[in-house]
């Protein structure tokens, strides 16, 4: 009681302590170790500690690493821009077409039903779907909208990409859709009363009001897609290759270092593109 | 930490071994166990082809002692046998994860004396040629790793030398799979893989040491690369085969590629893909589901795999006798018969012969038609009565194998140039 200013001082450091002490532990010692480990060398079998540039070395001199690197971006790219309009207007309908809450949320609640399944289970379900005798061609084929069956369908960029979209578009959703719901609905009808037409309202006024949405749910979506390795595997037919399958080869192969290497660029990269986007909204602030 | 077991180890395994001497000169073995042999474990590690649990059962009612099995897939496998030699009693490994392994001296060299029937063991294993007048193949042929020179050696010797780094277990020839329903005219050489014909229904193997030898003998099939040694490339050979074969993926040949057992069996039913590098047991696979597959032979021969186990260097005593006592049995007959009505072979066939009816016989080794139809040890039909095994016989088979599975010296720029492959 005496010093009342002191504890209130001492008590948030306390507080803030176990939090601190689990990233301390489980995010910030992983990070650091794997940065360690990319100095090192490796053998066929083994891995020996060392400080050496070899890895990166590489790494950077790889044609290969920037083809890899270049195809991760192309990716993350097109996913974003599908998964931001699909997302927006999901959100939109939700936020404004909808009047009752009940449905609101019910239909809310929809949209999340496929996260029910493991997402590989989603991801693989497309495999016979999309395949050249699957649904998707011998339906299209009855209908005579085309003669042979496609073949792009299946391990190609496109079966990429179409499941990156489909796993990851409600990650756009739910944060736009949070934003929505906070906007001052007599901002709307203000708009409205001034003459600004719907696509008027949509750009001067919902737009900009829903930028911190957008970020943190582009954020999601580039870290997921920039990391996947296994969506790519799979819909590709092994056929296309992004940053983390080079990481999982490397680790088939017990080239730790080497793995290491290329999650350190990875990572790096990544963060690049997200203090990126923070430039252009200050979620702390917007939040 | 290994210095400071080691002296421990030594002097518990040499009055082991001290005692195990006095038993065996005092009973003739196996009786000697009755009392001890419950206590013994035997952890045995390996790729999953061979380390079956109806095995580590049957050890346990023929011989009374406890088999541990850890399946792993041959890069842990290798890591493994390399770096924890005191994680494991018995190694079950491939031939050229041999040539990897043995240098380091964590397995130890075995009696052949010891080995009941040393001598009807195959001669592939043994001399390296399968009948007198055999040609050797390429790539790590067992019998080049197969002996070493003494207890304790760490070098590989090219004769018998009465001292065997791995007893052959388990191996088979493996070629390429087709859809015989959808090609609909013979496959006769390997150069079909590449055939535009099938562009974009073909398929190969994304496991670097195995798919470069498929891509080897293809491009030697067509006439466009001559190889020195097709299991030992030079760089220059690994750069040609690479170009020929990314010039086939950028036209669109390949429809994917596969890495687990269960993808090349889906691309095969689903007919994705019509020809393509596959594994026997896959094509089984393929049939169960009423789909015509074929494990096509191919003229310019097979590419050939075999495993064996190693002894750990750290086995002593009563647990070295029961690791003897383990390889007798599996040379015996009951596990022979159990792979081979798989469809692999066994290192001594003709105890095999002695667990399998002679229908399975005429099958599955002599290549005969079919009597009745064939299951394998889990109930599953084979093959109809009137059928042939793909291939034919034993002789016809493994006497005609081009290429052993093998690792190279210049594995690690294999490895990239791989990698650049598939991401091209």
């Amino acid at each position: 009681m005496a010093t009342p200013l002191k504890n209130r001082h001492l008590a948030g450091w306390l507080l803030a302590s176990p939090m601190a002490f689990v990233l301390l532990c489980f995010l910030v010692l992983p990070i650091v170790m794997i940065v360690v480990v990319s100095f090192w060398g490796a053998t066929e079998f083994s891995i020996y500690p060392a400080f050496q540039f070899d890895n990166y070395e590489f790494l950077l001199t790889s044609p290969v690493t920037y083809s890899v690197f270049l195809n991760t971006f192309k990716y993350a790219l097109v996913t974003w821009a599908f998964t931001l309009v699909i997302g927006f207007t999901v959100a939109y309908f939700l936020a404004f077409h909808v009047r009752s809450l009940t449905w609101q949320v019910a239909l809310f609640l929809l949209c999340t039903i496929p996260f029910w399944t493991s997402n590989i289970i989603r991801m693989i379900s497309w495999i016979p779907f999309l395949g050249r005798n699957g649904l998707a061609n011998s339906t299209l084929i009855s209908w005579g909208v085309i003669d042979e069956p496609l073949d792009w369908l299946l391990f190609s960029d496109f079966s990429v990409i179409l499941a990156f979209v489909h796993l990851y578009t409600l990650f756009m959703v739910v944060p736009i859709f949070n934003t929505m719901m906070r906007i001052d609905k007599s901002l709307i009808e203000a708009a409205y009363d001034a003459g600004a037409t719907g696509f008027q309202t949509l750009t001067n006024v919902i737009i900009p009001l829903t930028k911190p949405g957008i970020m943190i749910g582009s954020i999601f979506v580039v870290t997921l897609v920039m990391g996947d390795f296994i969506t790519v595997r799979f819909m590709s037919g092994s056929q296309s290759a992004n940053v983390g399958r080079l990481i999982s080869n490397d680790i088939g192969l017990l080239q730790y270092p080497s793995a290491a290497a290329t999650a350190v660029i990875l990572l790096i990269t990544v963060l690049i593109v997200i203090a990126t986007l923070l430039r252009f909204v200050d979620i702390r602030k917007e939040l | 930490m290994t210095d400071q077991t080691k002296p421990g180890l030594s002097r518990r395994s040499l009055l082991k071994g001290a005692a195990a001497g006095v038993a065996a000169s005092a009973f003739p073995a196996p009786m000697i166990w009755a009392q001890n042999i419950k206590d013994i474990t035997l952890r045995q590690f390996g790729t999953g082809v061979s380390n079956l649990n109806e095995v580590a059962q049957k050890v346990k009612e023929d011989l009374g002692f406890t088999l541990e099995m850890t399946a792993l897939d041959s890069d842990a496998v290798t890591q493994r046998a390399a770096t924890q030699p005191n994680s494991f009693d018995i190694a079950d490994i491939e031939y050229w994860i041999c040539k990897k392994v043995w240098p380091t001296g964590n397995l130890q060299a075995m009696d052949t004396s010891r080995i009941k029937n040393y001598d009807k063991i195959v001669g592939i294993f043994r001399d390296g040629k399968l009948t007198p007048d055999s040609t050797i193949a390429q790539g790590t042929a067992p019998h080049t790793v197969g002996f070493t020179s003494g207890p304790g050696g760490t070098d590989f010797v090219a004769e018998e030398s009465g001292w065997m780094t791995l007893i052959p277990t388990i191996y088979n020839a493996d070629t390429l799979g087709i859809r015989p329903d959808l090609i609909g005219r013979p496959i006769e050489s390997w150069t079909e893989l590449l055939n535009p014909e099938f562009k974009g229904k073909a398929s190969i193997l994304d496991i670097s040491a195995i798919g470069i030898m498929d891509a080897a003998m293809v491009c030697e099939a067509m006439g466009e690369i001559t190889y020195g040694d097709k299991g030992n490339m030079t760089r220059e050979e690994i750069d040609k085969t690479m170009a020929i074969f990314t010039e086939a993926k950028k036209a669109g040949q390949f429809r994917a590629f596969w890495k687990t057992f269960d993808e090349s069996v889906n691309l095969m039913a689903s007919g994705e893909v019509v020809i393509q590098s596959m594994w026997s047991p896959a094509i089984t696979a393929v049939k169960s589901r009423g789909i015509p597959c074929v494990y096509q032979p191919l003229k310019e021969g097979y590419r050939s795999w075999g495993g064996g186990i190693g002894l750990s260097k750290n086995l002593s005593g009563m647990e070295l006798d029961a690791a003897y006592d383990y390889i007798n049995w599996y040379l015996d007959g009951w596990v022979g018969g159990f792979l081979m009505r798989q469809g692999y072979y066994s290192a001594v066939p003709e105890t095999s012969k002695n667990y399998m009816t002679e229908n399975e016989w005429g099958y599955w080794f002599e290549g005969k038609p079919a009597t009745e139809t064939i299951t394998n040890p889990f109930g599953d039909p084979m093959a109809q009565a009137g059928e042939v095994r793909d291939g034919g016989s034993f002789y016809d088979r493994m006497g005609a194998v081009a290429c052993w599975n093998a690792v190279m010296d210049e594995n690690q720029y294999m490895v990239r140039k791989w990698n650049e492959f598939i991401a091209a």
